[in-house]
């Protein structure tokens, strides 16, 4: 897989970014398969949203590709690097790969600004000065350089994600992992955080995001593919699988998911 | 009369009180206060005591106390993650230690490492690692299971979140996930520094020398060598609220401060 240096078009931030590749990926908890056989590439630079209903695997299939998870077949490469060689430097990897998680996960015990530069220290031993110039630019990047002094919890679910945003950036990874970014959100926070995801994805920004927001994924990704049962039913282009699902159970899950109003009666 | 159901609390209320303070007066009334005083309150005699009681006695309490936690801690918190080890047998290890060491009276291990020490090995530790060992090994059984409580009630994408940003785990535990641990732990660790603080008395079974002497040592010494009865116990032990009932305080006010930032 090889890393390119792309460029938005309208900007000036410059990414590194990296692609990644997976290949027939098997995950079983026990003797519960959730993901069967999973190939799915993403090319440097490229936003890619994952949907489908709950309990599909989209959470584990993330987090196998920064190994949160340890696959049990299959493999994968992000970056250089091949995350399934049982000798890969885990650590090392995992700097290139950025995670926003739904829950925010931001460390409650650290203001907003060593949120974003406690890594930088211990793991990439940058200076505590260098650190935090990283971080404040970070924290500006996702309109937060004024709140650098504040803890978590006096922030808004909406900002305390931005500042996830902003902590995982000020590693400089090469490809970030969204996880649900807007899910736990009160909804008129929502736009804030897809409106930094959305900046990072012209930016150049490798991306992989599970996500149940149909308008931006229509709107940013390049491609979405829809999981259901621990396999890829269907992909392709935002505005094909989305618009015009060829799928029935995509069909069907997008009927539910763009109109919840929508009431069906249970069938068993 | 009927009495309504508010009415029926009350008159209880009064009822229970009464009882009480008759009972109160009767334990007054039969107490021989001539001997009581003479033996509990005699205060003109206890001049000797001090400045001693402060100088040794309530100095070399603290002190022990300290060492005791300091290594109650550490061992506490080696222990602590050894049970919560993936690997089998750190986490036998660890349950078998604190199951051995909160099941057995401490004076017990005070005599072992005080007395059975010098008689295995022949070697007599000074009265200072006595205590350090003693107190802290069983400290540390009983901190452990504090601390573990601490460490699981952190939430595990904290640990995910700092793994995700390339820490490793010895990293993650150590600047993430242990400090955290801590402050959620706060109110009952300052309750495990009163218990110690009054474990500390135990060393009396053992030969101390006069500047060896802490509270406890102190008020025994002072019952045989004053002749005002169990006076100077009682102010040993006035001197032992004097250090946990702050510590008290001090763990009721970690405990709202906490309740207060959960929300
Ligand atoms: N740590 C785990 N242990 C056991 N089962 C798990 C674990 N994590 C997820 N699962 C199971 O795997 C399946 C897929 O979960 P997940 O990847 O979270 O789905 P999604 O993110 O699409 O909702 C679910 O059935 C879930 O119960
Ligand atoms: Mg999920």
């Amino acid at each position: 897989m090889n890393d390119v240096e792309t460029t938005n078009p309208g900007g000036t931030q410059t990414v590194h970014a990296a692609g990644v590749s997976i290949k027939d990926l098997r995950k079983s908890y026990g003797s519960n398969e959730v993901l069967k056989g999973i190939s799915l590439e993403v090319r440097p630079g490229e936003v890619v949203c994952l949907i489908g209903p709950s309990g599909s695997g989209k959470s584990t299939l993330l987090r196998c590709v920064n190994l949160l998870e340890q696959p049990n077949e299959g493999a994968i490469q992000v970056g250089g690097f091949e995350a399934t060689d049982p000798d890969v430097d885990i650590d090392k990897m995992r700097r290139k790969v950025g995670m926003v998680f739904q829950q925010f996960n931001l460390f409650p015990h650290l203001d907003v600004l060593r949120n974003c530069t406690i890594a930088q220290t211990k793991v990439l031993k940058r200076s505590q000065g260098e650190a935090d110039k990283i971080a404040q630019a970070n924290l500006e990047r996702v309109g937060l350089g004024h709140l650098a002094k504040r803890f978590p919890d006096q922030l808004s679910g909406g900002q305390q994600q931005r500042v996830a945003i902003a902590r995982a950036l000020s590693m400089n990874p090469e490809l970030m992992l969204f996880d649900e970014p807007t899910s736990a959100l009160d909804p008129e926070t929502v736009g804030d955080v897809l409106a930094v995801m959305r900046k990072l994805a012209r930016e150049g920004m490798t991306m992989l995001v599970v996500t149940h927001e149909m308008a931006f994924a229509r709107e940013v990704a390049d491609r979405v593919v829809f999981m259901d049962g621990g396999v890829v039913v269907e992909e392709g282009v935002a505005e094909r699988v989305i618009g015009a699902p060829q799928q029935p159970r995509t069909q069907e899950f997008l009927r539910r998911v763009l109109d919840p109003t929508h009431i069906e009666v249970a069938e068993d | 009369m009927a009495m309504t159901a508010r009415q029926r609390a009350k008159t209880s209320l009064y009822v229970q009180a009464g009882i009480f303070v008759v009972a109160i007066a009767a334990l007054l009334l039969a107490t021989d206060w001539k001997t009581i005083s003479a033996n509990v309150f005699n205060f003109g005699r206890i001049g000797p005591m001090f400045p001693g009681i402060f100088t040794a006695g309530l100095v070399n309490t603290l002190i022990y106390t300290a060492l005791g936690f300091i290594v109650g801690l550490s061992g506490g918190l080696l222990l602590a993650l050894m049970k919560l080890s993936t690997f089998p047998l750190y986490r036998w290890i660890a349950t078998g230690y604190i199951e051995f060491f909160r099941g057995i009276p401490a004076l017990l291990v005070f005599i072992a490492f005080g007395y059975g020490v010098p008689l295995a090995f022949g070697v007599q530790w000074p009265i200072f690692v006595v205590v350090m060992v003693s107190l802290g090994m069983v400290a540390a059984a009983y901190i452990a299971e504090t601390l573990r409580a601490g460490l699981q009630a952190v939430p595990k994408g904290q640990l995910e979140a700092a793994r995700s940003l390339g820490m490793p785990q010895w990293r993650a535990m150590v600047t993430i996930i242990i400090p955290q641990a801590f402050k959620i732990v706060l109110p009952p660790l300052t309750n495990e520094i009163i218990l110690l603080t009054k474990d500390s008395s135990l060393i009396y079974v053992l030969g101390l020398t006069a500047s060896q002497y802490e509270l406890t040592k102190f008020g025994r010494d002072g019952i045989s060598s004053l002749g005002a009865g169990l006076t100077p116990l009682l102010v040993a032990g006035a001197f032992y609220l004097v250090v946990t009932i702050p510590l008290s305080l001090l763990a009721r006010k970690f405990e709202s401060r906490s309740a207060r930032t959960k929300r």
